[in-house]
């Protein structure tokens, strides 16, 4: 909320027509016979009528008036405004890379953001119409709207730190991914080497061949016995079974040393939570996973048949580390969520309003005719709720096009330029570093003309509510 | 016509109410998650916040301290920048307020010559973006000396404040009862008197959600104060702002730094909800 001029200023240019909630306090609007006033008027000495009005037309004129004036002559001037270049810096705009990646990021959120924020705001708003609670929801989903765009990205910040101990986004994608595919706590783990296990991008396959009623050994090595997890205890040997290949994954060293490699020594592990495939030509026959002593048996293979025992990868797989939210694929999208986060709530508010004035009627009798909750919403609250529902998509598309402050905090200095929007963009040059004061003035310009079109959607309102008042 | 509904449609009827509730709650909570997040880290040491998730307080509640607030307290830089943003914030919105309801007192019940086409001219002025005046007010502070000094934020923050709150005020005021300002004319009361007596008083539910816009602006503000102040007369926002580059080494400033910046907004909002929100649809006041 750093621009004072962001939200409620264009919502209160436009929430006219349609929003109208009753404002509680509000006083009955005057109806206006200009010439009885007039009249009234007449007395009103012009010093007086000046000094309620001098104060902030000068303040207007300093502050916004002759800037944009000025910012225009200094648009077509180079970087110091020592001689003039035309229209060059406005070219600059669309063939300079850091400002062409600018302008694509401007449009990559003008697309997505208004629309999904008012999408939010919309399904909140007619959600929570339904429930006791809706005032605590709102204050809830409102409450962003109050803090700054700093503190927001501080916050933001936080939740996208790539360690997934720290950032909560990973902590969740983490527990996500191992819940489905959970990862191996020994990643490093391999098979003793001189026992020949050919290794490919499928995890280990032994190379001896193993028949029903055999006992295999798998000694591992490359971990330690801290990777181990508390039940592992003292690695057993397999008793042979008749139809199955039993045997025992464990880890081949002794804490401390000693032992033989290859064999169970005492002191040697189990290493539970390892799988051991059988493998018949290339296809899994039977899959096994060792237990706390090591100890794994393989059921449902049939007599005769040799097989070879494989470690999936899976055993081997890395720990997940979650996304980089605020690398350079994600940034942008990260951004729009943090942006979300903020202004859905203020979508929500205005459409509620909007909500509230909706005749019941309407929708009581579409639901005695029989229609669903949803045709309701789609034929009936949507169609009435499109005055309001513009009006939020513009203010937003406003406040989108001026984006700063969430972009400047938020994107780490490395992911900047991937991220770069035009304000931001216009801070750079100008300010940054280039002082390039003719390119500035040139995006400052240009931000204008973007947003002007929505001006103009303004006063045309405001006019036309005057004229019918 | 009342239908009872058939029970089955009842027990629906439940089921999708409890889904429902379920579905928002889970929405509240995330959206309460990161703010939360924020102020369990800022009550955090610096080794626990980049050892372990703040949601690990749950567990280990003997983690929570307050050493990172103590430590912002006693930081030289930090006091100073919080003070200019008191010392910013509070000029920019009382300046706003009152330049505005006079203005605004002027556009709806002072008739002159243009006075449609300049409110007009103020409307067009609402989507400003700030962008646009940056450079030419900084080269104008350069040579008056304003550049980098604390008036020279509240007069940009005052500029740019204006045409909502000219806006928002004056839809308001002329919806005040033209009888109660005739009456005060005819016993011969001023403008000026009028001002004071009638349309202060009765368009207070007007200024009051100005009151809370504008403060709400100015001390959330960083782009103005990133431009135009200097590491004197910085504000909370742009002072954090500084840090934010070596994110993980300032965690123990940032946290409670950002919390605190966030805290009185907050406290704002919470007070004065109904004026925030009223002020947030003023647009449906017509003129």
């Amino acid at each position: 909320m750093t621009d004072p001029l962001d939200t409620p200023a264009a919502a209160a240019a436009g929430a006219g027509e349609s929003a109208d909630p009753p404002a509680p306090g509000r006083l009955p609007p005057a109806d206006r016979p200009t010439g009885r006033r007039r009249r009234s008027a007449l007395h009103i000495p012009v010093r007086v009528r000046f000094g309620f009005l001098a104060p902030s037309v000068l303040v207007l004129l300093a502050i916004i008036g002759w800037p944009i004036l000025f910012s225009v002559w200094l648009s077509l001037h180079n970087a110091d405004g020592s001689s003039w270049v035309g229209l060059h810096n406005y070219v600059s705009i669309f063939t300079d890379p850091a400002t062409l990646t600018a302008l694509k990021n401007n449009l990559i959120w003008l697309a997505t953001a208004p629309t999904l924020a008012c999408a939010l705001g919309l399904i909140f708003a007619v959600l929570s119409e339904r429930i006791r609670w809706a005032t605590a929801f709102k204050v809830v989903i409102f409450m962003p709207m109050a803090i700054s765009f700093l503190a927001a990205g501080v916050i933001f910040e936080l939740v996208y730190q790539a360690d997934p101990s720290i950032g909560v986004a990973n902590a969740v994608m983490v527990e996500i991914h191992d819940t489905f595919a959970p990862s191996s706590k020994y990643p490093a783990a391999e098979p003793r080497s001189t026992l020949d296990y050919s290794q490919s991008k499928a995890g280990y396959t032994s190379p001896t061949e193993y028949t029903p009623g055999s006992v295999a050994t798998v000694p591992l090595t490359g971990y330690s016995v801290l990777d181990l997890p508390k039940s592992a205890v003292q690695a057993a040997p397999a008793a042979a079974v008749p139809g199955e290949i039993t045997g025992t994954v464990w880890l081949d060293l002794v804490y401390g040393g000693g032992g033989t490699p290859g064999h169970i020594d005492p002191g040697k592990k189990g290493t539970p939570g390892i799988t051991v495939e059988a493998l018949s030509g290339t296809k899994v026959a039977a899959r096994a996973t060792a237990g706390s002593d090591g100890t794994f048996a393989l059921h449902g293979l049939s007599p005769g048949t040799r097989y070879r025992l494989a470690l999936p990868a899976s055993d081997f797989a890395q720990p997940y580390a979650g996304v980089s939210w605020l690398g350079p694929d994600l940034v942008t999208p990260a951004i729009i969520v943090a942006y979300l986060w903020i202004w859905a709530g203020f979508a929500m508010v205005l459409i509620a309003a909007g909500l509230s004035g909706i005749p019941r009627e309407l929708q009581e009798a579409a639901k005695v005719d029989g229609a669903s909750d949803f045709q309701i919403f789609r034929k009936i609250t949507v169609p009435l709720l499109a005055p309001v529902l513009l009006v939020v998509l513009v203010t937003l598309a406003i406040n989108v096009l001026k984006i700063f402050d969430l972009v400047y905090i938020i994107s780490p200095g490395s992911t900047l330029s991937v991220a770069n929007v035009l304000a931001v963009q216009m801070w750079s040059v100008s300010f940054g570093g280039a002082q390039n004061q003719g390119l500035g003035s040139a995006i400052g310009v240009f931000l204008y003309l973007l947003v002007l079109p929505a001006m103009y959607v303004n006063i045309r309102r405001i006019r036309r509510e005057r004229r019918e008042s | 016509m009342t239908r009872k509904p058939a029970p089955a449609a009842r027990i629906v009827g439940w089921l999708s109410s409890g889904i429902l509730q379920a579905v928002l709650l889970l929405v509240g909570v995330l959206w309460l998650i990161p703010t939360l997040g924020l102020f369990v880290s800022s009550l955090r040491t610096p080794v626990d916040i980049s050892d372990s998730g703040w949601w690990t307080v749950f567990t280990h509640p003997s983690q929570i301290t307050l050493s990172d607030y103590i430590n912002l307290f006693h930081d030289q830089g930090m006091m100073q920048s919080l003070v200019n943003t008191v010392l910013i914030t509070v000029p920019a919105t009382l300046g706003v307020v009152v330049l505005a309801s006079l203005a605004a007192y002027a556009f709806a019940w002072i008739d002159f010559p243009g006075r449609d086409w300049l409110f007009v001219a103020v409307i067009g002025l609402l989507v400003v973006p700030v962008q646009v005046a940056l450079i030419p007010v900084a080269k104008m502070y350069k040579y008056t000396h304003l550049f980098g000094s604390i008036t020279g934020v509240v007069l940009f923050h005052i500029g740019f404040g204006l045409p909502f709150a000219i806006f928002l005020l004056r839809n308001f005021f002329a919806g005040i009862p033209r009888e109660l300002l005739e009456a005060a004319r005819m016993e011969g009361g001023s403008e000026w008197v009028i001002f004071r007596k009638v349309i202060v008083p009765l368009g207070m539910p007007a200024i009051a959600s100005l009151t809370i816009f504008q403060f709400l602006w100015v001390w959330n503000d960083m782009l103005v104060a990133l431009v135009f102040s200097d590491t004197n007369t910085q504000p909370l926002t742009v002072e954090l702002q500084g840090q934010m580059r070596q994110f993980g080494s300032n965690i123990d400033i940032l946290a409670p730094g950002a919390f605190l910046s966030l805290v009185i907004p907050l406290i704002v909002f919470f007070s004065f909800q109904r004026y925030f929100v009223q002020g947030l649809m003023a647009g449906s006041m017509k003129g």
